[in-house]
């Protein structure tokens, strides 16, 4: 555990979808410089808690802080300049719009003259999106676009990166890839919120880790001891 | 043969009109998601306005024109924010039933203020034409203004699209509008742009259309919002190269229906016609289709 100040503070986080009752007073916290991952079943809860503290869902009560100021209820596009990017479930790249134009609504909140930078830099990391930059982005390879779903909120330089199941349906290859990405990223000084179905994979990189249960935190620690305790391994790692 | 061309050329611009409104129901419908079927209607009181400034108020035609898009902007947020914003979240046919109350709210409002009586609409494009062809092809100024318009309209309008931040940010929340906010859109600010936007070109349709066809009434604007609509189905909702298409191809089948096939029926025209695209290509001339890959 770091001595690092906390970044995100998710306090007693209450959020419903009608009149169910998907996340059930949640806390927890991501400090400066930290991989943390939430790890849990589908149907969970994980992407709604990313999407709440993104501010697509507005929670019914509880708080979100980010730096220490309080962003629960703010819209999603208030929240991104502040430094908090989220790569959501599915990718969700603009299909009808170019490789370079999607990195460009990533940097939507940034002044003009810093874009280039920020896109050459994209470039430098992945050549492959170089080389497709006039490309239709909904012609590219799952890889590729899971790869410019995470440049793209990379773009608008986030503080805090969550990603929301950044390996789903990609081949193993692909997602050692992914899971080298999310390395690389963390030490260029980036830190990482992290949803996985890939539980085992997760756990590796993560500083630590949540276990999520139909809306309730039932376990906490770090990334390594969550990986040898015996009801996460029953339960995730497939004994 | 000039008796042909004649026909396309009113045909063509009878289309341009077709087209720009067109381009209000395809763009709100790309981004809103819904059909705003009062969007005829804004079309009635760009020509009512314009009528005022002209007629009661005596100013020249370019301010009449000019105060005509701005009340008709206004008028396209203010109907966006109070009947249709409080519903996004509602079913698509609690929508579609509240924009066809709006129309009807919006036809007997102007029945209120200017009465049922048709008014003659004073043109704000000099009367006459242009004699080409030794004297046997005549294009009116009217059909001249109105093509022009249309495109100048057009250019702008994908210029902005394809070139603009805002436009961008358009197109991002007609493709997702979860993904758009997470770039730092503000989604309800564009949907208000959108529907300004429609609205300020239902004002330039409603001054060039009594321009051309001078009767003014409350319900001016049923029928070429209907028809609007079509063209806007017909090249593909959502589209905008597919509104201008099926705006400019719908005014000519109509206008070449009623001069060769029959007089009477070149509504009908128009509406068969789209049944036959809808048959052969569901989506329109120009509608999206990408497979998604996974």
């Amino acid at each position: 555990m770091s001595e690092n100040k906390c970044l995100l503070q998710v306090e007693n986080l209450n959020v419903y979808y009608g009149s169910i009752h998907a996340i059930k007073g949640v806390s927890f916290q991501v400090n400066e410089g930290e991989i943390v991952t939430l790890i849990g079943a589908n149907g969970a809860g994980k992407s709604t808690t990313l999407n709440t503290i993104a501010g697509l869902m507005k929670p019914k009560t509880g708080t979100v802080t980010f730096e220490g100021k309080v962003i629960s209820g703010m819209t999603a596009n208030r929240i991104v300049p502040l430094g908090m990017a989220l790569c959501p479930e599915g990718r969700r790249i603009f299909q009808h719009m170019t490789v370079r134009e999607n990195l460009e609504m990533g940097a939507y909140s940034r002044p003009k003259s810093e874009i280039e930078d920020s896109i050459a830099q994209v470039f430098e990391r992945f050549p492959r999106l170089k080389e497709r930059r006039r490309q239709i982005a909904g012609t590219l390879s799952g890889g590729e676009q899971q790869m410019l779903a995470m440049s793209r909120a990379l773009m608008s330089k986030p503080k805090l990166m969550m990603l929301d199941e950044p390996s789903m349906g990609l081949a193993p290859i692909l997602v050692d890839q992914i899971f080298d990405i999310i390395k690389e990223l963390h030490a260029s000084g980036t830190t990482i919120l992290l949803v996985e179905q890939n539980a085992r994979k997760a756990l590796q990189i993560a500083d630590r880790a949540y276990v999520l249960e139909t809306g309730n935190i039932t376990l906490s620690g770090t990334g390594t001891a969550l990986a040898s305790s015996e009801d996460v391994k029953k339960a995730y790692l497939g004994g | 043969m000039t008796m042909f061309l004649s026909n396309l050329i009113s045909g063509i611009s009878l289309g341009s009109v077709y087209a720009i409104i067109a381009l209000g129901y395809t763009m709100v419908y790309g981004i809103a998601k819904m059909l705003n079927f009062a969007h005829g209607d804004v079309i009635m009181v760009g020509a009512y306005i314009c009528f005022c400034c002209l007629y009661n108020l005596g100013l020249p035609p370019a301010v009449g024109v000019l105060a005509s898009m701005a009340v008709c902007t206004l008028l396209g947020i203010l109907i966006e924010r109070l009947a249709y914003k409080p519903l996004r979240q509602a079913t698509s046919l609690a929508v579609l039933i509240t924009a066809i109350g709006m129309s009807y709210f919006l036809q007997n409002l102007a029945q209120m203020i200017w009465g049922a009586n048709p008014k003659s609409f004073q043109t704000v494009i000099p009367a006459g034409s242009l004699t080409l062809m030794g004297g046997e092809l005549k294009i009116s100024y009217v059909s001249m203004v109105t093509i022009a318009a249309s495109v100048v309209v057009m250019v702008a309008l994908s210029l902005f699209v394809g070139r603009s931040k805002m436009g961008r940010a358009m197109r991002c929340v007609s493709e997702d509008k979860g993904a758009a906010q997470l770039m730092g859109v503000n989604v309800d600010l564009t949907i208000s742009v959108t529907f300004a936007i429609g609205s300020a070109l239902a004002a330039i349709a409603g001054v060039l259309m009594c321009s051309a066809y001078p009767t003014l009434k409350p319900t001016t604007g049923s029928m070429p919002g209907i028809k609007a609509f079509t063209a806007a189905v017909f090249g593909g909702i959502g589209s905008i190269p597919g509104a201008m298409v099926g705006g400019i191809l719908l005014g000519v089948i109509e206008i070449l229906g009623r001069a060769y096939v029959s007089s009477e029926l070149g509504d009908a025209f128009v509406f068969a016609v789209l049944i036959l695209v809808l048959l052969v290509r569901p989506t329109g001339l120009l509608g999206k289709k990408i497979q998604e890959k996974v």
